[in-house]
């Protein structure tokens, strides 16, 4: 169900498999990610939902299946084909994978002066300008092993956005984290996706972040969705995997789990 | 039925090097391409270029130099001996120039650089910096691989001078004492070395350079499991560029000195 309206999804994914060593990661998912929404995929770990981020990002290839990125579909496309869509989607990674022998200002301006400006003070705009938006600013001249991990997932957020993208993904955004960083990460999630009308595409097995931050959440288990939908419906949802892992990640579920 | 396990053993080993040859080979044109179409990293280059030669000077100055200073130590004495000690310099000059100079600088190169070149781009692959400069749409070949080998292919050429110049001076240094007279050293140089073994011998060095720098990347990029695979790719691009430097010397030896 589309929670947004009828809008044209931002990212559809369907039918999408992808083998490791002959282990099967993704079995058949299939999901779309209207425009706008904070949409998250949560499961235990292991469960493929870091696999289905890269795959949607371009940075994998499925075996079988299809992704679109908007009305593009990426996933046969070369490098080189790839490139005008990497622009459009922002990666946040999971230990934020700064350019360690470069200072935060040149990590963030590391896209802008290759793909927007190279005029120096447009670059320092924008770069200045999203380390604002991070709450990173006055950090400009520091190398990334100077910050902490969350300062570290700011710096990466801002690099994501110093590229206008028009989806982001976020690769675990919590994870390591102090209780008191995650929901400032959390809190900027949403405010980025408010703020500069993105489509935010979170992977997270923190069921707390993810049920304060997701408009819809996918359940993947065992390379498969087991459901999707708003956070209240999946409080209710009768599929005891789902019940137990809300459970186990502290989650008040709504009734008690169905007999079988 | 089953396989024995020697030829299934050497199936893999075949495997792996055809492997090897074909990633060597993709990456080399990768990079040409680039090159061709005017896209690599002009600051990165010329970092590279200082770190992979500027950096080099004092290991080759003192390996070049005590290597010339050995063989003069043996031919001067020998040379002297038959009544032909004129020659000493040139057969040190000679040695240099075609063979020791390459050999000797295409080695410590490749001990110190594509070590570091491996290590690098492994520890970058590792903590996923590669996936984020292909998520910026930035292809990790035009930025790690192309600065590298602009790097490699025209700083060697120039330690290789460095190496011809100091082997020559290192032999003259001990020569000279046992008897031979600096006169007749230089004569001997300009009896026995014209500029054509100079120049083949630098050619050696821009296919050393090649190497260093495609091998090193190779096991950067193909780099796997955490700090340990760091470590494996580390070792594994040193050990195969020293072989290919001294099987590829043989091969340049044949064809450029051959028939000389």
């Amino acid at each position: 169900m589309n929670s947004l309206g009828d809008a044209p999804a931002a990212v559809r994914v369907e039918d999408v498999w992808y083998v490791v060593d002959s282990r099967r990661v993704l079995q058949g998912v299939s999901l779309e990610v209207f425009p706008g929404e904070v949409f998250a995929i949560m499961g235990p770990s292991g469960c493929g939902k870091t696999t289905l981020l890269k795959l949607i990002g371009g940075l994998l290839q499925p075996l079988r299946g299809h992704i679109w990125i908007g009305p593009t579909e990426i996933s046969r496309l070369s490098e080189a084909e790839l490139a005008p869509i990497r622009k459009q989607v922002g990666l946040v990674f999971q230990y934020a994978a700064l350019f360690d022998s470069l200072t935060v200002y040149e990590n963030v301006a590391f896209g802008v002066r290759r793909h927007i400006t190279r005029r120096g003070r447009e670059v320092d705009h924008i770069v200045r300008e999203k380390l604002e938006m991070v709450g990173m600013a006055g950090t400009e001249h520091l190398y990334p092993a100077q910050l902490s991990g969350g300062m570290q997932k700011r710096v990466g957020l801002a690099r994501a956005l110093a590229m206008n993208p028009r989806i982001v993904l976020y690769d675990e955004p919590t994870a390591g984290l102090d209780p008191i960083m995650a929901e400032a990460i959390d809190q900027l999630i949403v405010d980025t996706t408010r703020r500069l009308r993105v489509t935010s595409l979170v992977v997270s097995h923190d069921l707390t972040s993810v049920f304060h931050i997701a408009d819809r959440v996918a359940m993947l288990h065992e390379g498969r969705i087991v459901a999707c939908g708003t956070p209240d419906q999946l409080r209710t949802h009768t599929d005891p995997v789902v019940r137990r892992f809300l459970r186990a990640g502290g989650i008040v579920v709504d009734e008690e789990e169905p007999q079988r | 039925m089953q396989v024995p396990y020697r030829i299934r053993s050497l199936a893999e080993q075949l495997a792996q090097l055809v492997l090897f040859v074909g990633d060597i080979g993709i990456l080399f044109a990768q990079a040409i391409g680039y090159l061709l179409r005017w896209r690599w990293e002009a600051r990165e280059t010329l970092l590279q270029m200082a770190l992979i030669g500027a950096q080099a000077v004092p290991m080759v100055v003192i390996t070049s130099g005590f290597t010339g200073a050995v063989l003069a130590l043996y031919s001067a004495k020998l040379m002297l001996q038959f009544g032909v000690g004129s020659l000493a310099g040139g057969a040190v000059a000679l040695a240099m120039a075609r063979e020791l100079g390459p050999v000797v600088t295409g080695v410590v190169v490749a001990a110190r650089s594509a070590s570091a070149i491996a290590a690098e781009i492994g520890s970058m692959k590792v903590t996923e910096q590669i996936d984020a400069l292909r998520a910026l749409a930035v292809p990790p070949v035009q930025y790690l691989v192309v600065p590298r080998l602009v790097a490699c292919v025209t700083m060697l050429p120039v330690l290789g001078v460095l190496a011809f110049v100091t082997g020559v001076l290192g032999g003259y240094l001990v020569a000279v004492p046992m008897g031979i007279s600096p006169t007749s050293y230089l004569l001997g140089i300009r009896e026995l070395v014209d500029t054509y073994d100079v120049f083949a011998g630098l050619l050696k060095t821009v296919v050393f350079g090649a190497i260093i720098a495609l091998v090193g990347s190779r096991a950067g990029l193909r780099t796997e499991g955490g700090a340990a695979g760091v470590g494996r790719a580390t070792t594994g691009g040193v050990v195969v560029a020293v072989l290919l430097i001294y099987v590829a010397n043989f091969f340049l030896a044949y064809l450029l000195f051959g028939g000389r």
